[in-house]
């Protein structure tokens, strides 16, 4: 197993196609899970695998750029965080469903309920 | 050594992405998604981007994943996610289509097509031009001369971001009032 092993070089083809189960992995969790927090933790996985496949890439060609870039996703991944989680605070507020499947009226029933 | 540490921590990421999709449970979710990262991050130093690393750890792991878990014990989800779907072939076919997405990903990973122009020798990770100095003062080159500007940007996102936050999140009590009274 050891001898195997040893005998294995890592290129940057292993760590590209983890990224690309890592990504699919995300994205078929997005489209079945039903729970707003946990498309949103699928929406994660996706970005971390974007992120390998970025830091494989800087260390194929031996540029620093594609760490930079890297940087970039984190903050933007930390922004879209903080909104998206603002976002799902308000929709709790309203209404205690957490599925995505509740989310289906532009309109706000509670503002339907103060009509009648 | 070097594959071998590559395949356990190949495999503790995926682990880990499995059991985000698969746990019931958001506050187990949320876990492994910790150890996909800190995975992750242990993929990015075997491949010379140490500084990532510790960012994937201070950041991911230490700063979203929290928040992950304030907001799920804040609204008190933290019971397990009926997996009943009301859309049945919905599953089906996203897991079509995952499959076909990963059929792309990797004929495209399998060709080189990714071995473009060379960099130039000041932008190197390892070796180029001499007096680079490690891996943190590389990056802080190349971020705070060539992408300045982004960064600058980066940093009116992140205001921006927090002010959004603020606004969605907080209770405004006159608002709430103020539409009753104009239902009413």
């Amino acid at each position: 197993m050891s001898l195997t092993l040893a005998s294995i070089e890592i290129t940057a083809t292993y760590p590209l196609t983890l990224a690309a189960l890592l990504f699919t992995i995300g994205a078929v969790g997005l489209l079945t899970r039903r729970n707003v927090l946990v498309m949103f933790m699928c929406v994660e996985l996706m970005l971390n695998a974007v992120n390998l496949t970025f830091v494989s890439f800087a260390n194929q060609l031996n540029d620093i750029r594609g760490q930079v870039i890297v940087f970039f996703v984190l903050a933007v991944a930390a922004a879209e965080v903080a909104v998206g989680l603002g976002i799902i605070v308000a929709i709790f507020r309203r209404r205690r469903g957490a599925t995505a499947d509740d989310l289906d009226l532009l309109r706000d029933p509670v503002m339907d309920e103060a009509r009648q | 050594m070097e594959a071998f540490i590559f395949f356990v921590f190949a495999a503790l990421t995926l682990a880990g992405a499995f059991g985000v999709v698969l746990a019931r449970n958001p506050v187990h979710a949320a876990l492994s998604l910790v150890v996909t990262l800190v995975s992750v991050a242990v993929l990015f130093i075997q491949q010379d981007a140490h500084l990532l690393a510790a960012v994937q750890v201070v950041v991911y792991a230490g700063a979203i994943v929290v928040l992950f878990l304030f907001v799920i014990m804040l609204l008190g989800v933290d019971h397990p996610d009926t997996l009943h779907d009301p859309l049945k072939a919905q599953r089906l076919a996203a897991v079509v289509l995952g499959l076909v997405l990963l059929a792309e990903v990797l004929f495209l990973t399998g060709h080189h097509w990714a071995t473009g122009a060379k960099a130039p020798a000041s932008d190197a990770i390892r070796g180029g031009t001499p007096g680079l100095g490690n891996n943190v003062e590389r990056i802080a080159r190349s971020l705070f001369t060539d992408f300045l500007w982004p960064f600058e940007i980066t940093a009116a996102l992140l205001v921006l971001a927090v002010i959004g936050a603020v606004v969605l999140a907080r209770r405004s009590r006159n608002a709430d009032e103020a539409m009753v009274e104009d239902a009413s």
